[in-house]
């Protein structure tokens, strides 16, 4: 079950070696991401995650907000 | 969306999968660096003067006015112990009796912006209405810097190359 983190963890999980990933459109990313992070559209996630994400590590998603 | 996003990457076997619920916005408003192309436009959180003065509720205002002004200002934000704005003055409150407690002197609540918000932007909303600085703080109210009206427009203007 995926679980809910603020930013202090999201740092903390960044410093072990976690994958950060933007779920939102391109355009979006963009314009803005945070450090490192990579651009997994919501719609692409079942085309591309396979190839652009190592099993082996934590995956931390985010979007903009938590609307 | 990320909540989707995350469940469907667990289903797809990714067995370690965390949601940053609060997202962009909330790393933005925390100030901390993004990438992307509008990295390098000037935000208010930049451009902000982080050596504002700060001062505490219960300080009077005569010692406190005496303190900023000898560092060269005419404003100063007042803080709790957290650093979480509580109110400010600007000149005019300054000029008030020097006897007063800063809580009787300050604007409290004043608007705050948060330090992504684009320079532009700001320079627009304090020349409309006529505010000399507005603070700059976090999303959980934390000072970051006070933004002055002239340094807002100074960096919203095109410079030279």
């Amino acid at each position: 079950m995926p679980r809910e983190i603020d930013r202090n963890e999201v740092r903390r999980l960044l410093d072990g070696g976690a994958q950060l990933v933007e779920v939102l459109p391109p355009s979006e990313y963009e314009e803005d991401h945070l450090p490192g992070a990579l651009s997994l559209p919501l719609r692409q996630i079942e085309r591309q995650a396979e190839s652009l994400l190592q099993r082996g590590r934590p995956v931390i998603v985010y979007c903009w907000d938590a609307a | 969306m990320s909540p989707r996003a995350a469940w469907r990457l667990e289903s797809l076997g990714f067995g370690d999968v965390y949601d940053y619920v609060a997202g962009k916005l909330d790393w933005m408003a925390a100030g901390l660096p993004t990438e992307g192309t509008n990295a390098e436009r000037p935000r208010a959180g930049g451009v902000a003067r982080k050596d504002v003065p700060i001062c505490g509720v219960k300080e009077r205002l005569g010692a406190v006015r005496d303190r900023v002004r000898e560092l060269g200002w005419d404003a100063v934000v007042v803080v709790n112990d957290e650093r979480v704005v509580l109110g400010l003055l600007r000149s005019k409150e300054l000029d008030a009796d020097p006897d007063l407690l800063i809580e009787q002197a300050m604007r409290p609540g004043p608007s705050t912006f948060r330090p992504f918000v684009f320079i532009e932007e700001m320079a627009r909303f304090l020349v409309e209405h006529r505010l000399e600085s507005s603070p700059v703080t976090t999303s959980d109210g934390r000072l970051v810097g006070l933004l002055l009206q002239e340094d807002a427009v100074h960096e919203s203007l095109p410079h030279e190359p």
